[in-house]
């Protein structure tokens, strides 16, 4: 019998059609992704997707439990961001590796949706990176480069490069292979050239990297079709201004003081902003609410923490990326920022005592 | 960014004040346009001895007595209380105990009446000239009438209308918000009796001496409002403003309404004299000018019988202790089938009765029969918390509802005391946008019960300790005062036998 008590009516808003919500402004970046990376864009989201699905349907069955929540999407959410933290050239087995990682450790020895400390897109990014590094860092030429080798908008191509790699289409890995803009700027740092200089090199442009048109991950590169998908999600409600709006400004003004000291040694703030998987980071992975802050003012120190830690570790770390990083991190603190943070309460003039 | 902006404007002076919060639900107003109507006497009234907040009453007839309307027949000697009046003339039949609409399903003592059909009435002395009288004479008279806050809370009205010489009431506000859907009863009563309610409202400003009069009415009641606007220039009164708020539940929750008004916060813990602001509901305005001017009691109310399931919904005048089954029928609900549910009060603040065979009272304000498709939690199922902070958002204390559930679920009642659990006002907002179904306000009340019997425990063992200490500190003296006299009486003999010596 279901509790049944007021009030008796509800506002009809549903797990579902919050995961659903996520998933249609991803749609932006995802076919920003096939647009750059073809068919190989499309295996990878669909392996990923369907891999999550199915893992977290056996999950249940194992455990015993109702197989209903696989139909909430959380798990095809979850498949989803996966594939887009992913680089383009990342075989089947590993995004099917890293859909079982995201599902298994990164949600279901929690106790399934809603219990999880980590975002599970991100922590299984982490597992695989820390498991493959040099694939993780393997980053594709996109088709709107005029270098690129190979035709990702044939299936069969893209099809043999997806199963068994770059010996599958006959092609060297170094040939159709470059660095992404934030890991060149760091490896011409390690060999003493700056900034200016690194980035001049690498033909970069910011309308580049706003558009997307660049080397990275699937889903991070456009930080256009990102931002288009998180003013949906802000519009629609499903997440608040908090996070994204301190996490970007925080990366953007440690950059700009920084910049300012040494433009040779830190790189600009908008350079910061468009590049590696920070908007993606900052409007979808954040922002994910299960290991986010729940508070108006936690959600600012969640967004202002993620900020620094990014920064950080992009500008002083041993990876060039430090997005995904910052936000694991800053989810083990979540519990802790919510308790201290929670807002007055009406009619409470002073602070209570938040250590109780 | 709206919030802020919201903020913003607010503390620049752009936008009138709001309330944190709070969230838009369907109006679902099926009887706006319904005139108020009569509902026949039943055949027997069933009068609770608590219709209010506060101690309950005792009756003072007896079975076979014959009761004018308006005769007081239950009353107690306790502050917190409303004495309760006969609303027909006729004869006491039976005192037992009978269910009444609440939640624990638990029942009340109370007096059977079988009306006579005469209309004998007992009316306390008419003042007309209260504007010469004491306000405590007044005040007399609203607590000896049984006026309680209509607007649901049934708090008794008298209570709130001291003259603290350390808190002056300055604004006085008279609630005609009524933001439950469904609800129609003020806004009703605004149309059609607006002259009675501006009449109540100048006898309380008097017995508070208010230097300013809010009439609040949410801004879906346009009609009311113009209504209301017209009545004042009726009556001729100065410093009197209709406010039309912004239509947003719970604006109609006196904490929230007082936030909205004057940008003050009743304190916690207070009442909103604190603040120098008295808030009545419109109805409560209505029954003190009543009593004061005619020497009416509160016999009856206004209560919208509504809901998608009821087949002529309306607005009707019910005497108290009028069987619900009985008002049902009055408005062609004659058998309540499987699918269908009768709510007492408002969709979000009011309860499901497990039978309709409970009488009318005072709190009653609304009587609905939904569809079970309609009713939240019947065909859904609950979920785990997502975290998405929504309920967090929309309420209007500012509690963060998922966390402050997840203490009261998991049994940890000092962390949900800690986290504001008694600040909670019910109004399920929360619950309402919940995405993952979960009954929040229905964890919360849990708590609250739990942590009720948890310090009722510990009063008691207090007690218990109090007293066994008392008598062990009784027993020594008495072993010592034994003991005392038990020397006295060897050294006396000691003495004597010392005595036969020498």
């Amino acid at each position: 019998m279901p509790i049944v008590s007021s009030p008796y009516l509800h506002g009809g808003d549903s797990i579902r059609l919050t995961m659903m919500s996520v998933i249609l402004a991803l749609l932006p970046a995802s076919f920003m992704a096939i647009y750059l990376f073809g068919w190989l864009a499309v295996f990878i989201i669909t392996v990923s997707m369907i891999s999550c699905v199915l893992t977290e349907w056996l999950c249940l069955r194992w455990m015993g439990r109702s197989t209903k929540p696989v139909w909430d999407g959380s798990a095809a959410l979850s498949g989803l961001l996966l594939a887009l933290t992913l680089p383009p050239t990342l075989p089947w087995w590993m995004v099917l590796l890293g859909s079982i990682f995201a599902i298994v450790l990164g949600k279901q020895v929690y106790g399934g949706l809603g219990y999880n400390l980590f975002n599970p897109a991100l922590s299984a990014r982490v597992i695989l990176l820390i498991s493959f590094p040099l694939q993780m860092t393997t980053w594709l030429m996109p088709m709107s480069d005029p270098r690129a080798a190979v035709d990702l908008y044939d299936a069969a191509v893209a099809w043999s490069l997806f199963c068994s790699g770059p010996q599958g289409i006959g092609q060297a890995l170094d040939a159709i292979t470059m660095a992404s803009p934030l890991g060149h700027v760091k490896t011409e740092w390690t060999v003493g050239v700056g900034v200016t200089d690194a980035l001049v090199h690498y033909n970069y442009s910011y309308l580049n990297a706003f558009l997307g048109l660049e080397a990275g991950s699937l889903g991070e590169t456009s930080a256009l079709a990102l931002l288009i998908g998180g003013i949906y999600l802000l519009a629609r409600h499903t997440i608040t201004w908090h996070i994204p709006f301190a996490y970007l400004a925080t990366v953007a003004l440690l950059a700009a003081i920084f910049n300012s000291i040494d433009a040779e040694r830190f790189a600009p703030p908008m350079f910061h902003l468009l590049a590696g998987g920070l908007m993606l980071c900052a409007f979808f992975m954040a922002t994910d609410p299960v290991s986010s802050p729940v508070t108006p003012l936690g959600r600012l120190i969640f967004g202002v923490g993620c900020g620094i830690l990014t920064w950080c570790i992009r500008t002083f770390g041993g990876y060039p990326e430090g997005a995904m990083f910052a936000v694991l991190l800053m989810n083990c603190a979540v519990p802790l920022i919510d308790h201290y943070c929670r807002p007055r309460v009406y009619g409470h003039s002073v602070d209570r005592d938040a250590g109780s | 960014m709206p919030a802020l902006l919201k903020r913003l404007g607010q503390a620049l002076g752009w936008m009138p004040a709001g309330f944190f919060g709070g969230i838009e639900v369907p109006d679902r107003k099926l009887t706006a346009n319904e005139p108020i109507r009569d509902c026949p006497v039943p055949d027997v009234l069933i009068l609770p001895m608590k219709q209010h907040i506060g101690e309950q009453c005792h009756p003072c007839v007896h079975i076979g007595d014959h009761v004018l309307k308006g005769q007081k027949i239950a009353a107690t000697e306790g502050y917190v209380a409303a004495p309760v009046h006969a609303p027909v003339a006729g004869k006491v039949v039976k005192i037992e105990e009978h269910r009444i609409a609440h939640p624990s399903g638990l029942g009340l003592p109370c007096i059977f009446i079988e009306p006579d059909g005469s209309d004998k009435e007992h009316r306390y002395d008419p003042l007309p000239d209260w504007n010469t009288r004491d306000p405590a004479e007044l005040r007399e008279r609203v607590r000896e009438c049984g006026i309680v806050g209509l607007g649901g809370a049934v708090f008794p009205t008298f209570i709130k209308l001291v003259r603290d010489q350390h808190h002056p009431i300055k604004t006085l506000i008279l609630n005609g918000i009524e933001c439950e859907p469904y609800l129609t009863t003020d806004h009703r009563l605004m149309l059609e009796h607006a002259d009675e309610i501006v009449r109540g409202l100048s006898i309380l400003r008097y017995m508070v001496s208010a230097t300013e009069c809010v009439i609040a009415i949410e801004d879906n009641k346009q009609d009311a409002v113009e209504v209301m606007r017209q009545a004042i220039v009726r009556a001729a009164l100065s410093g009197v403003r209709v406010l039309a708020m912004p239509t947003r539940y719970p604006q109609g929750s006196e904490k929230q309404l007082i936030e909205s008004i004057t940008g003050k916060q009743v304190p916690a813990g207070k009442l909103p004299v604190h603040i120098g602001v008295l808030c009545q509901n419109v109805a409560t305005a209505r029954a003190v000018y009543h009593a004061v001017e005619h020497g009416r009691p509160l016999t009856e109310r206004i209560v919208t019988v509504s809901g998608e399931a009821m087949p002529r919904p309306g607005n009707l005048r019910i005497p108290f202790g009028t069987p619900v089954r009985f008002v049902l029928a009055q408005c062609g609900l004659e058998d309540i089938g499987d699918g269908v549910h009768v709510l007492h009060g408002g969709p979000m603040m009011g309860e499901r009765l497990r039978s309709v065979d409970v009488p009318v009272v005072k709190a009653t304000n609304g009587l609905l029969a939904l569809y079970e498709g309609q009713i939240r939690g019947l065909n859904t199922e609950e979920q785990p918390c997502i975290h998405c902070g929504h309920c967090g958002e929309v309420c209007p204390i500012r509690l963060v509802p998922n966390l402050l559930a997840d203490h009261c679920r998991n049994d940890a009642f000092e962390r949900a005391e800690a986290y504001q659990l008694f600040d909670c006002i019910e109004c399920g907002c929360c619950s309402y946008v919940c995405p993952s179904s979960i009954p929040l306000v229905h964890y919360f009340r849990y708590g609250k019960g739990q942590l009720a019997q948890i310090r009722r425990a510990e009063a008691f063992a207090e007690e218990s300790r109090r007293r066994s200490e008392a008598r062990e500190r009784r027993l020594a003296r008495e072993r010592e005062a034994k003991q005392a006299r038990r020397r006295a009486r060897k050294a006396s003999q000691s003495a004597k036998a010392e005595g036969g010596e020498t």
